[in-house]
Formats: structure tokens, sequence, C-alpha cells
């Protein structure tokens, strides 16, 4: 399974991508199947650990999580674009957030999940020490942010893939 | 093409305006905020619900017209997702790069790399 098939994520993924820009027929299905097992293959060599998932079931949960934030800080942030700033009140500044993973995919999601949410932006990670260094928009409570990193999006994460 | 009922009207001319509406508003942050990393910001609102408002509105429009659902606008969603964290953390970096060289007080103390 593992020879033919290294990662079963992206062959599927890659599946569903070839069957929604063209139709979904049989045809297409044989075709989009071949294009993303040689694809897949492809991908060996360039990264030798294959994802695995653990609480699958925690995924579309995540998901709805993030959808709701995104729009909320979306929201946040075109105000105080908007409103200057509540007048000039706005602090934006730099925070350090110790993270307790080391997972390479987690990380680059955590990334994903930072610079879609407006409002955040991801600066850079220490691996000696394993510390995220973020630019927040608008820092009310410090504590806030870390909190919502680290308890919501670190431990879904690392709930879903370690 | 068929002709589009009031509900999906209403609906993918709401999601338009909003998509609109938002990567707009990033669009005039990116033109007022002060301070490099402020404008870092400013942007993701047009490749956050700036672009999937959008994007929903034409999955809308498209699936009830062509009377089959049209998925292909979420792959553009996806990949800008996937690849908007790339240059804001280029940029993002590169202008830490500058503030420590130039030692402008701007990272936080225990942060010496």
């Amino acid at each position: 399974m593992k020879r033919i098939l290294p990662h079963p994520f992206l062959a599927l993924l890659l599946l569903i991508v070839w069957l929604v820009l063209t139709r979904f027929t049989p045809g297409q299905f044989i075709l989009g199947a071949a294009v993303a097992l040689v694809a897949s293959r492809a991908m060996s060599a360039l990264e030798p650990t294959p994802i695995t998932l653990r609480k699958v079931h925690r995924i579309p949960v995540l998901l709805g999580v993030l959808v709701v934030d995104i729009a909320r800080s979306n929201f946040d942030v075109a105000r105080l674009i908007l409103n200057g700033g509540r007048h000039g009140k706005r602090r934006s500044g730099m925070i350090e957030i110790e993270l307790e993973t080391r997972n390479r995919t987690a990380l680059a999601l955590l990334a994903i999940i930072v610079t879609a949410t407006p409002g955040t932006a991801w600066l850079g990670w220490n691996p000696r020490r394993g510390v995220l260094l973020l630019h927040v928009f608008d820092l009310v409570e410090e504590a806030d942010w870390k909190d919502l990193i680290k308890n919501r999006y670190e431990k879904a994460l690392r709930e879903i893939l370690e | 093409m068929t002709e589009l009922p009031l509900w999906a009207a209403i609906a993918v001319a709401f999601f338009l305006i909003l998509g609109a509406g938002l990567t707009l508003i990033g669009s005039i942050g990116l033109l007022r905020l002060r301070s490099f990393y402020d404008r870092l910001h400013a942007p993701t609102l047009g490749t956050s619900w700036g672009a999937l408002a959008t994007i929903l509105a034409s999955v809308i429009f498209f699936s009830i017209s062509e009377r089959r659902l049209v998925l292909h606008d979420l792959v553009i969603g996806f990949f800008i997702m996937c690849t908007t964290p790339v240059t804001l953390m280029l940029l993002g970096r590169a202008a830490l790069y500058r503030d420590r060289s130039e030692n402008t007080p701007v990272v936080t103390p225990s942060d010496t790399e």
C-alpha cells in the first residue's frame, strides 16, 4: 500500500481538484486518478515524511471555528481602518508565543491560519526555542492572543496531526 | 443560461458587495496605515473573506444559471489561502531583518536571533 500510494492525502486532493476542474464523469475519474498517482509518487522525492492524521473528526470543527473567527476579525480590522484606529488609540505590537509543537505540517497550517486571519501576521518562528513571533494589529490584551493561538489553534492542530 | 430567481440574485449581490467592500477597505488601509507592519494586515482582508465572498457569489451565480454544481472557483480560494502566507512572511521577515540591522527598537527584547 505504502509503495503504491506514498502520499494518500495528496493523491486524494489532486483527484478532487481534477474532478472539480473538469466534470464528474467516469473517464475523467480514471484520468484524474492516474495523474494523482503519478504526481503523488513524484512528491516522495521532495517530502520524505508523509502526513498522519489522528483525530479526523476534529477537522470540520476546526474549519467551522476558523470561518467564524476569520469573518469576525475581518470586520474588526475593517472597522479599525475606517475609523482611523479608534481615532488614534489603536496600538499594534509584537508578541512572542512559545509553541509546543515541532510538527512541520502543524506549523505550516498554523502559519496559514495566522495569515488568513486579518489582525495577526506571522513574522517568524525560532526553531531552537520554539518561539513564534507575531505582529498583532490591535493589541489590547496580550494574554488573549496567546490564549487564542495556543489553546484554540495549536491544540486543535496537535490533536489532528500528532 | 437561465434567468436567476430573485433570492439567488439577492444572495449573489450581497456576497459580491461584501467581497468587493472588504477588498476596498483593505486597499484603503494599505494606503493609509503608517507603519510597515500595520500595512501587512490590510491586504489580508482581500485574501480572506474578500476573496471568499466573491468566490461564493460566483459559485451561486454559475451553479444556478448553468443548472449544475460549479465548484472550480473554490480551487482559486484554496490556492490563495495557501500561497498568501509565503509572500506575507517574506515581506514581514524582510522588514524585521531591516529593523534588526538598523537597531530600530520594534522587536521584543527577548528575541535575539
